[in-house]
């Protein structure tokens, strides 16, 4: 291999995963994390606890289900080949939908934090005030926690960007689609190509560290 | 259009159970300790709690009644409602706040105005002080052209000399003011100057002996003794 460039696409496929899997989960948790701290239903403890799952178990775990389910004789994977024709399976958008599911929790729970510290007064005054929950939900509660979803969105962006296990196991290691800056790291130290993995680990932990100050300042002026 | 309750619920200590009604353009000032329910009232009013059975009902429209299983949404009741303590949407301006739920933008800032804190209207509420607050917080109110205001407590956390001023504002609105208004205090000399009607609430039961009782008794709370105080500041002042 070529030890004077770097390969820049791996990189560039990872930027490109941590943005889908952000603006995704960015829009889909906020409705959840409503439900789950304003909402009473039966089984509520059940569906969170199964949610936050991927946050404590290891990624191979996730990563084998999540093949079982989109391999091609997986539920998903046969309904998606039935509507698109594809393979979900070694695919970017398959990498992408693990990834949606197993960092939910990390976009969960700040919003989930940034919600129930509302005070609940706010909500009734909409209420008394003609707005419907929906109404509310707009005009009140995602205005008052910006900084709890901006908090949520970077938190998402920096676990994507660090996947490593989940991606190796759904979507292998195919250049230009599946394989990530982590991947191709760990690639390059296997092949002894350590120029190329220093470089790009820089880059990963330059990009990363800026990230986390943001989230900190974020967090500052919110208390 | 009369606002008539008659409800009963239980509560952590006692038995809510009270009855009584306010017709249009009267104020009615319902009175009493700390603890009594009165909150629990105006929040049934509102309808952001249930009473355990019984009617509201405003004019010929039922907003509760647990018979006919009727129970119509704070949405639907077109209610101002003045909370305790603040209550204006911390994102949004003083005069953002006051339009909320305003028909017509021309009236929040009318009431800005008439409320003397059109100065402030580009501010947030955090920019504030607690007097000011809680005057945005009645054009809030008020602008959205409301059929009854239910003002709890709206000045309990002001000084002596805002909550003075706020009064006399209150005051001069009641010409304008051509629906019922229930207020809730536990300031004797409040309830006195502005009410048509006094309604004295004891553990959730109307109670006429109370006032009497406060008044004439041995000062052993000191709350008659500070009232009595306030007449005579209110004089020198």
């Amino acid at each position: 291999m070529d030890t004077g460039k770097m390969d820049l696409i791996p990189l560039y496929v990872s930027l490109k995963l941590s943005i889908a899997t952000t603006v995704v989960l960015t829009v889909l948790a906020a409705p959840l994390a409503y439900g789950l701290s304003f909402l009473k239903f039966r089984g509520k403890s059940f569906i969170e606890a199964l949610i936050n799952l991927p946050m404590v178990l290891p990624p191979t775990v996730m990563g084998f289900y999540l093949v079982i389910l989109m391999g091609p004789k997986g539920v998903i994977g046969r309904m998606w080949e039935s509507m698109t024709g594809g393979a979900l399976l070694f695919t970017f958008l398959g990498i992408a939908a693990a990834l949606i599911v197993c960092s939910l929790p990390f976009a969960l729970q700040p919003m989930k934090a940034a919600f129930q510290k509302i005070d609940h007064r706010l909500l009734e005054n909409a209420y008394v005030l003609g707005l419907s929950r929906t109404e509310a939900f707009f005009r009140v509660i995602i205005p008052n926690s910006i900084s709890g979803i901006a908090a949520a969105a970077i938190l998402v962006f920096l676990h994507s960007m660090g996947a490593f296990g989940i991606l190796l196991m759904v979507g292998g290691s195919v250049p230009g689609e599946t394989k990530v800056a982590a991947i191709a790291i760990y690639e390059a130290v296997e092949s002894m190509n350590y120029r190329e993995a220093g470089l790009m680990s820089l880059c990963l932990v330059g990009a990363s560290y800026l990230f986390l100050l943001i989230v900190n300042k974020l967090n500052r002026e919110e208390s | 259009m009369a606002l008539r309750v008659c409800i009963k619920k239980k509560l952590n200590y006692f038995d809510l159970d009270i009855n009584f009604s306010c017709s249009p353009e009267e104020l009615l000032a319902m009175i009493g300790p700390s603890g009594s329910g009165k909150t629990s009232i105006i929040r049934m009013i509102a309808g952001l709690e249930m009473p355990d059975e019984g009617r509201i009902s405003y004019g010929d429209e039922v907003w509760f009644d647990s018979s006919q299983k009727i129970y119509v949404p704070p949405q639907k009741r077109r209610l101002g409602y003045v909370f305790q303590d603040y209550t204006l949407f911390p994102h949004l301006t003083l005069r953002e706040n006051a339009a909320f739920a305003a028909k017509n933008q021309k009236r929040a800032d009318d009431l800005l105005e008439l409320f003397g804190i059109s100065h402030l209207r580009d501010r947030k509420p955090n920019m504030v002080s607690g007097g000011e607050r809680q005057r945005c917080a009645i054009c809030q109110a008020l602008a959205r052209n409301p059929r009854a205001l239910l003002l709890d407590e709206p000045f309990s956390a002001l000084d002596f000399m805002n909550r003075r001023k706020l009064r006399e504002d209150v005051k001069l609105l009641r010409d304008e003011m051509t629906f019922p208004v229930i207020y809730v205090t536990h300031d004797i000399q409040e309830a006195f100057s502005l009410a048509d009607k006094i309604l004295p609430v004891v553990e959730g039961k109307i109670d006429n002996g109370w006032l009497q009782r406060s008044i004439s008794s041995a000062p052993s709370t000191g709350a008659p003794a500070k009232a009595a105080r306030a007449t005579r500041l209110a004089l020198a002042l």
